[in-house]
C-alpha cells in the first residue's frame, strides 16, 4: 500500500483498481467470446494511445502518424504468422510452394531476403519493438535535432503515415498490397482463430496493456516526465538549464512508437490479419481523437477514450454507417472545443469532487476516534 | 588570429564578434573582456544590440565571425546545453518559467544532475535535492510558496523564479536581461538584495536600463550602440563621456 500509494496517488489508484476490475473481471464473465474480442480490438489501440498521452499530452508533440509504428508491429507479427501459416503442405498448389500465397500471385518465385528472419519467433518478438524504435529513431532524430516542431512535425508525421501506406500498397508481392496480410492461422503451432485462443489474447493483452500502463506512469513520475512538461512550455528554458531537448524528445516519441507497436501486433493474433488501412491518415488521427475523447493528459483517460470512441464507432456505425464518420468529426470538435482535457477532464472537475464531499461527510459522521486518517484527510 | 594574445585571467573575452541578419550588422566587431567576480551592465538604447551579445554567448544565435573565448573555450562551436554545461547561465527579458509545475519542480530541473535522457529517468529526488532547492526558495523569497504552481506567482516573483533557477545550476557567468523590468519598487529593491548576494563568487553580465539600479551594482560599464562599443568603463566615466550623453542618457 505504501509503495502503491506514492506509485499511484489516490484518484489514480482508484482508476487503476476500476480498470483492472473492468478488463479483468467484469467483461470477461459478461461478454461473449466475439464481443470480448471486439473489446481486446478497441483495446490495441489504447496502447497508442497511452503513448500519445505522453508524447503529445506531456510532451506536447503531436504526432499524426501513429498508424505508422501500430502497423510496423502489426505487420512484424503478421509476417511471422504467415510464414506459420504458409508451410509448403499448406501451399503445395501454388506454383511456388512454401511462400506466402500473396507472392505467388504476384509471380515471385523466392521469399525475399527481409522476410527470412520472421520464420524465428525470437526474432519476430524482437523485431516487433526494434523495428518501430528504429523508425521513430530515425524520424525523430530528422525532425527534432533540425528543431522541427508543432504543425510542421505534425503535417510531416502524416506524409510518413501515407508515403508508408503507398508504399505498402505498391509493393504489392512483398507486403500483400491493399489486401494486407491475410489467412493468418497458428502462433507457434497454436492456433489463433478459436474461441479458447481469442480468450487466451484477450488475457495476454490486458496483461501487456497495465505493463505499458505501469511503465508510462513510470515515466512520468521520473524527473524525465517534468522535462517533458518543461518542454512544452518553455523549450528554451528547458534548452538553456543544460539539457539537449531534441534528445528527450526522440526519447518520448520512441518510447510512444514502441507502445503504438505493441499494439498493433496484439491487434493482428486478436484480428487474424494486418493491412494498409490501419497504417494510413485516417486511422492514424482517429487514434489522436481517443486519446483527446480519454483526455489527452491521462493514462487512464487514453484507455476509456479508446474503448468508449471505438464502442461508438461499432454500434453508430452497424446502424448508420454514413453517419459515423460526421459523429467522431462533432466529437473531436465538441472535446477541443468544450472539455480540452477530455473525460479525464470532467471526471476531475464535476465528479471527483463530489466523490470527496461523499467521503469527507461520511468520515466526519464516523468521527475520528478510529484512530487512523486517510491521507486525503486534511492534518490536524 | 588572436590580435594581441590576451591574458589567461579574463573568464570570458569577446573578440571581433559579428553577426549580420540578411545583411544588417546587428553586432559589429565587438571586443570586451569580463573578469573572474566581475559585475558588468550593458547598456545602451534601444536595438544595440544587448539582447544579441547575450544571446551569441549563451549559443542561442550562432555568430556570423569571430570568437567568444570562456575559460579558454570556444563558445561558439558548442551547442547551447554543452555551454550551459561549461558554466553560463542566462535569464530571459520575461520571465522564463514552467507555469504547469510547482516552485520545487522549476528549481529542480535546474538543479545540475541528471541531464541526460537515461539521468532523468533514474534521477532521485535526494536530500542534498532538497536541502539545496530549499536553501534556493529561502534565497528568492519563496520557501512558503514551494509547493505553489507557478502560474499563481505574481511577476517579481516569477522573476525571482527564475533567478532561483539559474542560481541552483550555479554557474560562473551569470547573465541577465533586464532582471529589474516591471517591478514595482519593493520588489526593485528586494532584487538588488537578492543579486547582490548571488553575484559573489561569480562573474555577472547584465543588460539594464534602471540606472539607478546599474549605479548600484556595476564594477564597469559598457555602452553600446548600433551593434559597437560607444563607451567603456567605471559607471562615473561612462556617465560623463559627451558620447554616452548624446545618443542615450541625454533623453
Amino acid at each position: 500500500m505504501i509503495i502503491n500509494s506514492r506509485f499511484f496517488n489516490r484518484s489514480e489508484l482508484i482508476g487503476f483498481v476500476a480498470l483492472a476490475l473492468l478488463l479483468f473481471v467484469i467483461l470477461p464473465l459478461s461478454l461473449d467470446v466475439f464481443r470480448l474480442n471486439l473489446v481486446a480490438k478497441y483495446l490495441t489501440y489504447a496502447f497508442v494511445a497511452i503513448g500519445l498521452v505522453l508524447c503529445w499530452g506531456y510532451g506536447g508533440i503531436l504526432s499524426l502518424g501513429q498508424g505508422v509504428f501500430f502497423g510496423l508491429g502489426g505487420y512484424c507479427m503478421a509476417m511471422y504468422l504467415k510464414l506459420e501459416a504458409s508451410s509448403v503442405a499448406n501451399t503445395k498448389i501454388q506454383s511456388t510452394p512454401g511462400i506466402p500465397d500473396f507472392m505467388d500471385w504476384n509471380q515471385i518465385t523466392q521469399l525475399p531476403l527481409f522476410w527470412k528472419p520472421f520464420h524465428s519467433f525470437p526474432f519476430t518478438l524482437l523485431a516487433i519493438i526494434l523495428v518501430p524504435a528504429f523508425f521513430s529513431f530515425i524520424i525523430g532524430a530528422a525532425m527534432f535535432k533540425r528543431r522541427v516542431g508543432g504543425v510542421y512535425f505534425a503535417i510531416i508525421t502524416q506524409a510518413i503515415a501515407a508515403i508508408l501506406t503507398i508504399l505498402i500498397v505498391g509493393q504489392q508481392g512483398y507486403t500483400g498490397g491493399i489486401n494486407g496480410i491475410t489467412d493468418l492461422r497458428t502462433l507457434h503451432g497454436w492456433d489463433i482463430r478459436t474461441d479458447h485462443a481469442k480468450f487466451i489474447l484477450y488475457f495476454v493483452e490486458v496483461v501487456l496493456l497495465f505493463g505499458c500502463i505501469v511503465a508510462a506512469q513510470f515515466i512520468r513520475l521520473t524527473k524525465f516526465g517534468r522535462i517533458l512538461v518543461a518542454m512544452r512550455e518553455k523549450e528554451d528554458r528547458v534548452r538553456f538549464s543544460g539539457y539537449s531537448v531534441a534528445n528527450f524528445k526522440i526519447f518520448a516519441f520512441c518510447a510512444a512508437a514502441i507502445f503504438a507497436a505493441i499494439g498493433g501486433a496484439m491487434f493482428t493474433l486478436e484480428v487474424g490479419f494486418m493491412s494498409p488501412s490501419f497504417v494510413g491518415i485516417v486511422p492514424s488521427i482517429e487514434m489522436v481523437i481517443y486519446t483527446a475523447v480519454g483526455g489527452r493528459m491521462s493514462i487512464f483517460g487514453a484507455v476509456w477514450g479508446s474503448l468508449l470512441v471505438n464502442f461508438a464507432k461499432t454500434s453508430l456505425s452497424e446502424s448508420f454507417p454514413q453517419l459515423w464518420l460526421f459523429g467522431l468529426g462533432a466529437l473531436f470538435i465538441a472535446v477541443v472545443l468544450a472539455f480540452p482535457n477530455g473525460l479525464s477532464g470532467i471526471w476531475l472537475d464535476y465528479v471527483q469532487p463530489h466523490i470527496d464531499r461523499l467521503l469527507a461527510s461520511r468520515k466526519s459522521k464516523a468521527g475520528w476516534g478510529d484512530g487512523s486518517v486517510a491521507d486525503g484527510a486534511p492534518a490536524e | 588570429m588572436l590580435i594581441g594574445h590576451q591574458p589567461k585571467e579574463f573568464l570570458l573575452a569577446v573578440e571581433a564578434l559579428t553577426v549580420s541578419f540578411d545583411g544588417f550588422k546587428a553586432v559589429n566587431d565587438l571586443s570586451f573582456y569580463v573578469e573572474e567576480n566581475e559585475i558588468r551592465v550593458i547598456i545602451g538604447p534601444n536595438g544595440a544590440g544587448k539582447t544579441t551579445v547575450l544571446d551569441l554567448i549563451c549559443g542561442k544565435t550562432k555568430a556570423t565571425s569571430g570568437s567568444i573565448q570562456f575559460r579558454g573555450k570556444e563558445l561558439t562551436k558548442l551547442k547551447e546545453n554543452q555551454i550551459v554545461q561549461a558554466g553560463v547561465g542566462r535569464k530571459f527579458q520575461t520571465p522564463s518559467i514552467y507555469e504547469d509545475l510547482t516552485v520545487f519542480e522549476n528549481l529542480e530541473i535546474s538543479y545540475p544532475r541528471g541531464r541526460t535522457v537515461f539521468g532523468s529517468l533514474t534521477f532521485q529526488r535526494d536530500a542534498a535535492v532538497k536541502e539545496r532547492v530549499e536553501e534556493v526558495a529561502e534565497m528568492i523569497f519563496l520557501k512558503d510558496r514551494i509547493n505553489t504552481y507557478a502560474d499563481q506567482l505574481s511577476h517579481g516573483q516569477k522573476q525571482w523564479l527564475e533567478i532561483g533557477m539559474l542560481l541552483i545550476q550555479n554557474p560562473d557567468l551569470l547573465m541577465l536581461d533586464e532582471p529589474v523590468a516591471g517591478m514595482s519598487v519593493s520588489e526593485r529593491a528586494k532584487t538588488a538584495e537578492l543579486l547582490n548576494r548571488i553575484i559573489k563568487d561569480r562573474s555577472v553580465l547584465v543588460i539594464e536600463h534602471d540606472m539607478k539600479f546599474v549605479e548600484d551594482i556595476a564594477h564597469k560599464v559598457t555602452v553600446l550602440h548600433q551593434g559597437q562599443i560607444l563607451s567603456e568603463g567605471t559607471m562615473e566615466k561612462v556617465k560623463n563621456d559627451p558620447k554616452v550623453i548624446e545618443v542615450y542618457l541625454g533623453h
